[in-house]
């Protein structure tokens, strides 16, 4: 039923007359004109139309273009003059007149045929429109124009560049457009001057859009030669058999350029003897002998002899071949006044990047260093101050971690959950460390070693404890919005909020041990009991109390350290063990007992690992295997750490 | 122990008859075993479990080497399990070689042309190391098709690592503490750098398909299983000797002494970091043999074998068996990697306490961390302890006081005899 009324409309839709469409309009001409090479909508052919279309002048040009690019234009199969149409439903259509942009009338689709441009066509239009675009009254699409040329950039753009230059009003566009004009003078000025002149204008730019836009300008064939040819455009000289070079690859050149005898693989060399085969003889060696491949060769040459394979050079003449040629690099981006100021403009560009990128790592050096102090300043606590030796600390920063986990499940509200979990964190580390002190750590006092093994068997447990509870995979740990993103200075140099937030932490840690240690009443007992128990004892206080509370606040500390390490990286039952060999390392190469010393050693770790991460970028297991190396020599020659307590205090 | 004290015209035998006695045990055990076995026997004992028993034996002669070093010279080492694992590879590295050896000479054997030397290497080497992408053999691997040479490097690369990472720890005094970190950071920069795919050693893949001998694919496993159960015993019989022969002596009592007090020992004019060194060398060495032992039983090894926490179950086996008596720490690691087998396989049955059921696949960590915890605190002796109660040893009452003169000696409590 549906279907025959759907059918009805139709008939009454076609039987509808359509009104007049302006056949004579220039814009409906230009087209006929190229009607051909549009319905023809070839990639190879189809530069002309477009480039009619766009340098007409037209004001309706713009639409075709548009149109004709989203598959929205139509031909009339009759009439063959275009129309543009939006599709009602499959079969029907509302089409419009490319003239004025009227609407002509509902139709069905029978008698029009859909333009298909593929996408070769489309980028081609694209392109061409973009010179429209640059012009348009509407910021928005003046700016997708501009990004649309960074993308990829046409000689045919400079000139539409310039020529929308006068008309810009907006400032930070008009700022854009300049920039690109310069950028691609670079690449399509008409003359050398025009071009050095570009270049010049960006020195010690230190965008990555300079960068790519200079170095295709520094582009080299490498080419070989009998003798050095006298010309501008030569390059580095490269000598076989080196980095930039390898023998093949200069061989492979030398053969390609006819220079050369060709050489065959060794796989093709087995082949061809393979395929020599008569009667288990290969040129009348027998095939068992041919189990070396000096003896390979030698059939290889027997069989050369008798005309049966083509000669190939043996290494001797290979080598001969190489030695009397000589190989260098020739500018083939561009004429060579212009790749010479390319290269000083790079040279500049690259001195600076290589200061911001140095800067850029001296950041994230001093982000990891705040992190592994922030792993090891609860540990500054334990062993430094009291001498004790506390393997399950790392599970303390997990569990701090996963108390601000857990927070987040009961509170959505991230910054508020943060501010919550700190204080909660704090508390349950500092539970847990002061049931570990009485149980098991006080018994032990002066035993360091069996105080080592018991701790790990703590951790030991707590670790598998933390994995039954909350399984094995990462749990998130999720910073407020407002930590999101970055601080960016420049293209090369930028910092995650993040970092900073945790760099903050790390020193507002290192205030609150000082004041602890130095400014409190809590810090001075702490410091007597450590130094002379017995003594301190006789002065009326409690050292069991004191020892209580000194390793409940390193481990509270640690907890707090675990939701700020939580933040930064995923809440693992394990994330404590990464850290723990780290967070002692940074402490005896800091110097046992002091919090300055522990501050240089994180800084120390941290830098180091970054530096040797700059080194071998893609293997930070690398980095932090060398980095322990490092370490294990740093303590043969300061076996005290960094600064060494001197005195009665080293011997407490 | 007594025995370095007796007249020294006996015999061993009547000087040392706990050695004696382990010995008869360990004798009585593998003929059990044997007669048990399903190569050799009546076929109670299954293979796997004769390989699980063979394993055993093997960490029995480390806990040995470990005891030799913490309960006797006082170094807590946590990287002896490193040098098992070491000596794992050096074997590990032979056998993956011949075996694909045999296997690339094989498939070679059909082609029409007799293979040259360079494509029966590179064919090697696209085997073994295609799974990290690369098809060269590493300069570490210059070695690998001569077992001699391999066998020599089962004693000779954890030796050697142990007396360069000995002699810079050492005379730069770092002792107690401290040592422990750094041995356990060598273990860990170790291990850190075998799991990266460029290390040469398959990286986290590790070695694997060892429990195949070379040229003897036609001896069954339980056959090759009852060889390395017989080879591991006779290790660890000799390891026992050799730990017995050092420990009594002069060479003994020194070590003993660094134990309890070094710088008073250092002060008598003896050499202590040279003794320290020997010790942490040779015990190195013995653990590079018993994870040369080890791996082929296992079949694969890869670098979380070596990770820090293996060094440390060897402290706790060693710590739960009772250190400072070599028959303790073989009875703890016997004791602890037997009953951890027993409850990671699933056999232990879960306690079921209504709101929560208890299973030991997942619990079974937490009961060894807090009993090693409690064996720290209440039984400093651990279960060799138990001996000194049947034979009546009493400790020498010293009334509390130390036995030592400062923090690091012995105390009371500790006290082994």
């Amino acid at each position: 039923m549906l279907r025959i009324a759907a059918l009805l409309s139709v008939c009454l839709m076609l039987a509808a007359p359509s009104s007049a469409q302006q056949a004579d309009a220039p814009i409906q001409q230009l087209i006929q004109s190229q009607s051909e090479l549009i319905l023809k909508s070839s990639r190879r052919t189809i530069g002309p139309a477009i480039d009619a279309l766009a340098n007409s002048g037209l004001p309706e040009a713009q639409v075709v273009l548009d149109k004709w690019q989203t598959r929205e234009m139509w031909v009339n199969e009759e009439s063959g003059l275009f129309v543009y149409a939006e599709e009602i439903d499959r079969d029907t259509l509302r089409i419009f007149d490319f003239a004025d942009g009227s609407e002509i009338g509902v139709v069905s689709d029978d008698g029009f045929d859909q333009i298909k441009p593929n996408s070769g066509i489309r980028g081609l239009i694209g392109t061409a429109l973009v010179q429209f675009q640059l012009s348009d009254p509407n910021p928005e699409t003046r700016q997708r124009a501009l990004d649309a040329i960074e993308r990829g950039a046409e000689e045919s753009h400079l000139a539409a560049l310039r020529g929308s230059l006068a008309a810009e009003t907006d400032e930070t566009i008009l700022a854009r457009k300049e920039r690109l004009e310069r950028l691609l003078t670079i690449a399509y000025g008409a003359t050398n001057e025009e071009r050095i002149e570009a270049i010049q204008s960006f020195d010690g730019d230190l965008g990555v859009d300079v960068r790519a836009a200079l170095n295709p300008l520094l582009a080299v064939r490498v080419e070989a030669a009998g003798t050095l040819p006298e010309a501008d455009d030569i390059g580095r000289v490269l000598k076989p058999g080196t980095d930039a070079l390898s023998r093949d690859e200069a061989y492979e050149l030398l053969v390609r350029a006819d220079l050369a005898k060709p050489r065959i693989s060794i796989e093709a060399q087995r082949t061809a003897l393979i395929e020599n085969i008569s009667d288990g003889q290969v040129a009348g060696i027998q095939v068992a002998t041919l189990d070396s491949q000096s003896a390979r060769d030698m059939a290889y040459a027997a069989l050369a002899d008798q005309g049966t394979v083509t000669p190939v050079a043996t290494e001797a003449e290979v080598d001969e071949r190489l030695a009397s040629h000589v190989f260098y690099e020739r500018y083939i981006g561009a004429p060579p006044e212009v790749v010479v100021a390319a290269q000083l403009a790079l040279k500049s560009i690259e001195n600076k990047v290589a200061l911001n990128q140095t800067f850029d790592l001296s950041l994230d050096a001093l982000s990891l260093a705040s992190i592994y102090f922030l792993a090891a300043i609860g540990l500054a606590i334990t062993f430094g101050v009291m001498g004790v030796i506390n393997m399950a600390h790392g599970e303390f920063i997990m569990m701090g971690a996963y108390t601000g986990y857990v927070v987040q499940l009961f509170i959505p509200d991230y910054t508020l959950s943060i501010l919550v979990a700190i204080p909660l964190a704090f508390a349950v580390t500092f539970g847990a460390g002061v049931a570990m002190e009485r149980l098991v750590i006080r018994w032990l006092y002066h035993r360091p070693l069996e105080t080592l093994l018991a701790t790990f068997g703590i951790s030991i447990a707590l670790q598998q404890i933390a994995k039954n509870i909350f399984g094995t995979q990462a749990r998130p740990l999720t910073a407020p919005g407002w930590l999101d993103g970055s601080l960016v200075i420049n293209d090369i140099v930028s910092i995650s909020y993040i970092r900073i937030a945790i760099f903050v932490l790390a020193l507002l840690f290192l205030a609150l041990f000082l004041f602890v240690m130095n400014r409190t009443r809590l810090g001075l007992e702490v410091r007597a009991v450590t130094q002379n128990p017995r003594m301190a004892a006789s002065m009326g206080i409690n050292p069991d109390k004191i020892n209580m509370l000194t390793f409940g606040f390193g481990s509270g500390v640690a907890g707090i350290a675990g939701v700020a390490i939580g933040l930064y990286a995923k809440v693992t039952s394990e994330m404590g063990s990464d850290y723990i060999v780290q967070s002692f390392m940074t402490v005896v190469v800091g110097g046992v007992g002091n919090i300055w010393g522990t501050l240089l050693g994180a800084t120390m770790v941290g830098f180091l690992q970054k530096g040797i991460e700059w080194f071998n970028p893609s293997n930070t297991l690398a980095a932090q295997t060398y980095m322990i190396l490092f370490i294990i020599l740093f303590i043969q020659f300061r076996p005290k750490g960094i600064i060494a307590l001197k005195g009665r205090a080293a011997e407490a | 122990m007594t025995e370095a004290a007796l007249p020294r015209r006996q015999p061993f035998a009547m000087r040392f008859p706990s050695v004696m006695v382990f010995l008869a045990i360990l004798a009585l055990f593998t003929v059990g075993v044997t007669i048990l076995s399903e190569g050799f026997g009546i076929g109670v004992i299954s293979t796997s479990f004769v390989k699980t028993l063979g394993k055993t034996l093997c960490l029995c002669l480390v806990a040995l080497a470990m005891d030799l070093v913490w309960g006797y010279c006082g170094i807590l080492s946590l990287g002896h399990m490193a040098f098992f694992g070491l000596g794992g590879y050096a074997i590990g590295m032979w056998l993956m070689y011949a075996r694909t050896e045999i296997i690339v000479l094989e498939s070679l054997a059909a082609a029409p042309l007799p293979p040259t030397p360079e494509e029966v290497t590179n064919g090697i080497a696209t085997q073994i190391f295609g799974v990290v992408g690369a098809s060269e053999f590493p300069p570490i691997w210059a070695f690998a098709h001569s077992l001699p040479l391999q066998l020599a490097a089962v004693v000779i690369v954890p030796g050697l690592l142990a007396l360069v990472f000995g002699w810079l720890a050492f005379r730069s005094r770092v002792t107690g503490v401290y040592l422990s970190i750094l041995t356990q950071a060598m273990t860990l920069a170790l291990s850190l750098h075998l799991f990266q795919n460029d290390s040469g050693l398959r990286g986290n893949n590790g070695l694997s398909g060892l429990q195949n001998l070379p040229g003897l694919s036609d001896v069954p496993q339980s056959i090759v299983s009852m060889w390395f159960f017989w080879g591991s015993a006779l290790a660890l019989a000799l390891g026992y000797l050799l730990c017995t022969w050092v420990v009594s002596g002069k060479f003994g009592s020194v070590i003993r002494a660094i134990r309890d007090d070094e710088a008073r020992v250092r002060f008598l004019g003896y050499p202590v970091e040279a003794f320290k060194l020997v010790i942490f060398t040779l015990t190195a060495v013995i653990a590079g043999i018993a994870g040369a032992l080890y791996y082929p039983q296992a079949g694969i090894i890869n670098p979380a074998e070596i990770a820090p926490i293996a060094s440390i179950y060897l402290a706790v086996w060693v710590a739960i068996g009772g250190r400072g008596r070599l028959y303790g720490a073989v009875i703890g690691a016997a004791f602890v990697s037997l009953l951890s087998t027993w409850f990671t396989g699933g056999q232990a049955p879960d306690i079921n306490l209504g709101f929560y059921t208890i299973s030991w696949v997942d619990w079974w960590t937490v009961l060894l961390g807090l009993s090693f915890v409690a064996v720290t605190l209440f039984a400093p002796k651990g279960i060799g302890g138990l001996v000194d109660i049947l034979i009546d040893r009493k400790s020498p009452n010293r009334h509390g006081a130390d036995l030592g003169p400062d923090q690091g000696a012995l105390r009371e409590q500790e006290a082994d005899k």
